[in-house]
């Protein structure tokens, strides 16, 4: 076994919470994931929205206002073009699923058992004002961007998605 | 006749979609002891370069990729 060698490590940013984008990130993800590499995700900013369950959240009045007009879990996620009101998210769920590619949750539930690392942002959780417990079982504790900083200088490759 | 390897493990991947041939590979490998073959079957084009390339990465050996019609048929060697 070559267990002696230095595994080597991709790490994202994802700070995009575009269905398309979402769905690039976890396929890179999970694909390096299966070529044995140590994956590490750093959701900020729309990105969190990959980590969310389906709830409501918000302290605040813009919170809430927030947590409305973006609400929802990862299957909400709308394409960054042809967006049409949801439309657009219909249309490509539906040209997807004719295709056969695994949906959003599939693929991110994936990269959770193959072992990829989801961290949540602490910064945009707190000004967005999306606690922790609103995340999907599996996602790791909140860290900075010094955390980021610490991993993807171990890696190889790094990605800002 | 005598060349042929004996398959340990046959894997439908038809009608999948990237990344999820590479992933099942991946995952199956385990399931076959070391110097084991998993035969496995794809409808995906891009899987002919993606499962060489996994193979290279991780170590495993890529016995034969064939294009039969509409599928691609791989031999997967488990190296360690």
């Amino acid at each position: 076994m070559s267990d002696q060698e230095t595994k080597k490590k991709l790490s994202m940013v994802v700070m995009s919470g575009d269905m398309d984008k979402l769905f690039g990130a976890f396929i890179i993800a999970n694909g390096a994931a299966a070529m044995g590499q140590d994956v590490t995700m750093f959701f900020t900013f729309w990105g969190l929205r990959a980590l969310k369950k389906d709830v409501s959240t918000g302290t605040t009045l813009f919170g809430k206002m927030l947590g409305v007009m973006y609400g929802g879990d990862i299957s909400k996620s709308n394409p960054s073009r042809f967006s049409f009101l949801g439309m657009g998210r219909w249309m490509f769920k539906k040209m997807m699923g004719n295709h056969n590619v695994s949906s959003l949750v599939e693929l991110r539930d994936l990269a959770v058992t193959l072992g990829v690392k989801l961290y949540p942002c602490q910064m945009s959780m707190d000004v967005m004002e999306i606690p922790a417990e609103t995340f999907i079982d599996g996602v790791q504790d909140p860290v900075g961007v010094g955390f980021f900083i610490g991993e993807a200088d171990e890696s190889g490759t790094t990605l800002f998605i | 006749m005598s060349d042929a390897p004996n398959v340990d493990l046959e894997l439908d991947l038809k009608g999948l979609l990237c990344p999820m041939p590479m992933v099942k590979v991946s995952q199956s490998i385990k399931d076959v002891p070391v110097g084991g073959i998993i035969r496995a079957v794809a409808t995906d084009a891009g899987a002919m370069a993606d499962i060489p390339a996994w193979a290279k990465s991780t170590g495993h050996e890529v016995v034969s990729a064939l294009k039969e019609g509409s599928e691609f048929v791989f031999l997967v060697k488990r190296v360690k």
